[in-house]
């Protein structure tokens, strides 16, 4: 039964790792197609209610990972509570931005681009993509291609989140998830006649509880 | 408000028409300057609905009034300040309010946002301001009436929409003006959307707003496209008080650039 456990424990801690990559490529590829200094993805801890630094590419990747800040503060913060995109320009002009900033990330952005990453009802979190070149003014087509991007980042947010919650209910020795792997070692192990007859059963119970 | 007083009228009975004359004389063709010429929003109350207003930034000049539906002072983020800044550069008259709504976190911003836009519906100010929106469904059906009797209520609520293919609320509702932005660098330069239902786009891009600590910073986005369409109903209504929201929007689609602006 253990066997059977970790084997789908192994799973759904495989797939995070996956979402995680997905993540990750997203970033990596914002930032290349803006040409930007950085791009980050943050995940709204629900818990907590604080955005934590999810994926990373660029200036800060590898430090920022698993750091956290109250998701009523800074540019992401408004992003996520307004559920509107956003771009500012001459941040650096701020000096308490700019102080801010360095102190969070390591440097300090001229200019960024953020846009809520939303999945049904939800607001997951939120993209940004930091100093792209200030070739000519902002134009509402980066608009839509960061709306693009952050249509995907959700998605990969989305499964990512549900890896982890499927990990934990495997985790959770008491749980259901934990009941039904035991219920799936026994019907393994069972003679074929017997394991007939328990399907039958599932059947049943299956379609008990549908009617309600 | 048109008269007579004893509205709402249920029915018309036969002979009655006079009973429901309408006060406003309009033009033959609505122009600009009909509409907004010479206008400063003076008598206008416009209500920006967000994270609080920066008491003092030269941008916005004197808040009338301010009610925190979330604790502490001032404005915590920036974003209601900028949208103040904007209104205020367009109708440089008009009484500005402030409710806050945004600014202790994410959790719990659906009810507080239901709260204050309740409050500000019940306190019948002329416009409201709304550069934020929910995607929450369970709030969507009272987010509507609010909306609705706004609307009854001559009450307009001016609302951001996305620029993503996203269900969110209160911008998809009919009851409001619903705001995108365009890319021109003239203030009052907005259009008509044929295609709802985003109903009109308003300058966005490359905004001076006004931003925490007295300064300004320039910044895109629906967001501040909203206040620009505000600002707009702001000077409309100093001029033509008497305009029901369905009139207003009337007026702004005759003046839009695309349709009659300009004339």
């Amino acid at each position: 039964m253990s066997d059977l456990r970790a084997a789908v424990a192994a799973g759904a801690l495989g797939s995070e790792e996956n979402y995680r990559e997905l993540l990750q490529s997203i970033v990596e590829v914002a930032r290349a197609i803006f040409g930007a200094r950085a791009s980050s993805v943050f995940l709204h801890d629900e818990e907590s209610d604080e955005l934590i630094f999810e994926a990373v590419a660029g200036e800060g990747a590898g430090e920022l990972i698993g750091q956290r800040f109250p998701s009523s503060t800074g540019i992401a913060g408004w992003v996520l509570v307004t559920r509107q995109p956003l771009v500012v320009d001459e941040l650096d002009k701020d000096p308490r931005f700019a102080r801010e900033a360095a102190e969070s990330t390591g440097f300090v952005p001229k200019g960024l681009m953020a846009v809520p990453l939303l999945h049904e009802d939800r607001a997951l979190g939120v993209l940004e993509v930091l100093d792209r070149p200030q070739k000519a003014a902002f134009s509402l087509a980066e608009m839509e291609l960061l709306g693009l991007f952050a249509n995907e980042a959700a998605i990969a947010l989305n499964l990512l989140q549900k890896a982890r919650a499927a990990r934990t209910v495997l985790e959770d020795e008491g749980g259901d998830a934990a009941a039904l792997a035991r219920f799936a070692a026994r019907l393994d192990e069972a003679e074929p006649d017997k394991r007939e007859a328990a399907l039958q059963l599932l059947d049943a119970l299956g379609k008990l509880l549908r009617e309600r | 408000m048109s008269e007579p007083a004893d509205l709402p009228a249920w029915s018309l009975p036969a002979g009655a028409g006079e009973r429901i004359s309408i006060g406003v004389e309009w033009p033959e063709r609505v122009t600009r300057d009909w509409a907004f010429g010479g206008a400063t929003g003076k008598g206008v109350r416009v209500c920006i609905l967000d994270s609080g207003i920066e008491a003092g930034h030269p941008q916005v000049g004197e808040v009338k009034g301010a009610v925190a539906f979330h604790r502490g002072e001032g404005d915590l983020c920036g974003h209601g300040t900028a949208c103040a800044g904007i209104v205020r550069s367009l109708a440089p008259e008009c009484e500005l309010y402030s409710a806050r709504v945004l600014g202790a976190g994410f959790k719990g911003s659906g009810p507080v946002l239901l709260e204050g836009l309740r409050w500000a519906v019940e306190e019948e100010f002329d416009v409201i301001n709304m550069s934020l929106s929910t995607t929450k469904r369970q709030f969507a059906e009272l987010l509507h009436e609010l909306a609705d009797k706004a609307y009854f209520n001559n009450t307009v609520l001016v609302a951001s929409a996305h620029n993503m293919p996203v269900e969110s609320y209160p911008w998809r509702f009919s009851s409001v003006i619903s705001v995108g932005s365009h890319e021109e660098p003239e203030p009052t330069t907005f259009f008509y959307n044929p295609s709802p239902p985003v109903e009109f786009f308003a300058r966005g891009v490359g905004v001076e707003i006004a931003w925490l600590g007295g300064g300004t910073i320039l910044s895109t986005g629906n967001s501040f496209a909203t206040p620009h369409m505000s600002g707009i109903c702001a000077l409309v209504l100093s001029k033509h008080p008497e305009l029901t929201p369905f009139q207003l929007k009337s007026v702004l689609y005759l003046t839009a650039n695309n349709v009659g602006g300009g004339r």
